[in-house]
């Protein structure tokens, strides 16, 4: 009997990784190691739908346990790699075990960047099930308001969850801009107009020196009354147990565009993989990396290019992004940023890299077409309305 | 409870109990049924959790908003008329007793 292929980490990477050895046809042993007590389950509606009660535990879970038994996946629970013997080819587990592999996958994650600030300990974060579980209770005990330390999505959409419980909510951002490492300026106004409205109280520009059980103390001296405190400060890649083995690291796993280590019988995917063209964290890139990883194992490895694409959800607010827009020079507006729903297109010399949408789903999904079929769109014919953005790719296709 | 009846693209054939007001999507992943996907989980991002509802129960259906639309553009199997996205089909008493056919693959 072969070892087969281990996936170390049981997010959606790691568990999308076995689904697709499986759909593919692969016949040999797959065992998929979960450090959580958790069967692999989603977490964007951790911060949606689970974390103001209109969505329950029982439906976060990505496939039932039957599955696992059906498709002949080994799953561990509450057990994580502690280490990895690259010559004997096996991972050393937390409970001592040991797993032999032909074909490993570090789908091992990342983790949240904690407050490096006094009293950090008063404060929650939000990444895990567990996590999200406590955080809804004290969202639903909070009485004397709620400090949300981070302006990026988690942060982001934690405070519109806050809002809509009635709570009162202070958003605390240390850069001049909302979700700034993710969208343009133009964007982090929009979304900064949107929260204000909604009556969060957002402060750009502000720090948090000190945590307290009651209140945060900013840069300054100013003192803000809370009894929930969330950090949403950005995550840290897991990335100890493939230096520990020697492989290459930087901002992650680094891997090649097939998704491999430096060693060829280590594979890296989703949030901790540090793919040549950048390290992604989201549903998006975990799905897509997981089936090139299982395409690259049945022996017909191509390259990591799916499009990239990204949601989140804040209030009433759809907004969904699609392509990298790093390095653009050119920016159009499509729709009326005053009726909400609007998308900017992002070029590069001319040439289409990216677009985010507000309530614009037909220009999203249009997007993602375009920029996968390398469709040709000028920035005129973006900010044209009249301009049929489905009849422009069908005109490509012909 | 209302039961539903997911036919595989090979036939296999798995009728369960569907709670009111949940979905053909969740209640597929919750019984391990294969053939629907769902990589996103029901928001609407992808189209993993096609399947062809039975004609007979087309008209009991809500109709197709702008964002199911455009997103069953964008399944992997052919779209049909009575092509629809799971996770938009919410279980209510009309729907007792449906039959939705799943295609041959979602991705």
């Amino acid at each position: 009997m072969h070892p087969g292929v281990v996936i170390a980490g049981g997010g959606q990477a790691g568990l999308e990784a076995a689904a697709a050895l499986r759909t593919l046809g692969y016949d040999g042993t797959v065992t998929l190691i979960c450090e959580e007590l958790h069967a692999p389950y989603q977490r964007p509606p951790l911060s949606k739908d689970f974390l103001i009660g209109k969505q329950e535990a029982d439906s976060v879970f990505l496939r039932a346990l039957a599955y696992y038994e059906k498709h002949r996946i080994d799953l561990i629970l509450g057990d994580g790699v502690t280490e990895i013997n690259r010559g004997a080819r096996l991972v050393h587990l937390a409970g001592g075990g040991t797993v032999a592999y032909d074909q490993l996958i570090l789908a091992v994650g990342a983790r949240n960047r904690p407050l490096p600030v006094l009293g950090a300990e008063h404060t929650l974060y939000l990444r895990s099930l567990d996590e999200a579980v406590t955080l809804r209770q004290r969202l639903a005990e909070a009485r004397h308001g709620v400090v949300v330390i981070g302006g990026g999505f988690i942060g982001l959409e934690v405070a519109a969850a806050a809002r809509g419980a009635g709570k009162a909510v202070t958003v605390i951002e240390a850069a001049p801009r909302l979700m700034a490492r993710a969208v343009s300026p133009l964007l982090s106004d929009f979304f900064l107009d949107v929260h204000r409205g909604q009556g969060a109280d957002v402060l750009l520009n502000s720090a948090v020196v000190e945590v307290r059980p009651d209140c945060v103390t900013l840069t300054g001296g100013r003192r803000i009354e809370a009894d929930l405190v969330v950090a949403g400060i950005g995550v840290v890649p897991n990335v100890e147990l493939a230096r520990d083995a020697g492989l290459d690291v930087s901002d992650g796993i680094t891997v090649d565009e097939f998704l491999r280590t430096s060693d060829p019988y280590i594979f890296a995917i989703g949030d901790c993989a540090h793919h040549p063209r950048a390290r992604l964290e989201s549903v998006q890139n975990a799905v897509d990396q997981a089936k090139c990883v299982a395409r690259a194992m049945m022996g017909n490895p191509a390259p990591y290019r799916d499009v990239p694409w990204f949601w989140t959800d804040q209030y009433e607010i759809r907004f969904q992004m699609v392509g990298l827009a790093a390095g653009y020079d050119q920016s159009v507006l499509r729709g009326s940023i005053e009726d909400r729903k609007f998308s900017v297109f992002y070029f590069k010399q001319g040439r289409l890299l990216a677009v985010d949408s507000v309530n614009r789903f037909g220009d999203h999904i249009a997007a993602r077409k375009m920029l996968g079929a390398g469709t040709a769109l000028t920035p005129e014919q973006a900010g044209d309305e009249t301009v049929d953005l489905k009849r422009l790719i069908t005109l490509n296709r012909s | 409870m209302p039961n539903v009846t997911y036919i595989s693209h090979t036939g296999e054939t798995t009728t369960i109990d569907v709670p009111v007001g949940t979905t053909v999507m969740e209640n597929a992943i919750k019984n391990g049924i294969d053939g629907i996907v769902a990589e996103c989980g029901g928001a609407m991002m992808c189209a993993t959790c096609h399947v062809y509802v039975d004609p007979a129960f087309l008209d009991k259906l809500d109709p197709i908003g702008d964002e199911q639309e455009e997103m069953l553009g964008a399944t992997a199997a052919e779209r049909k008329s009575n092509s629809r996205l799971s996770c938009q089909i919410h279980m209510k008493p009309q729907l007792a007793g449906l039959i939705v056919r799943m295609p041959e693959r979602q991705t």
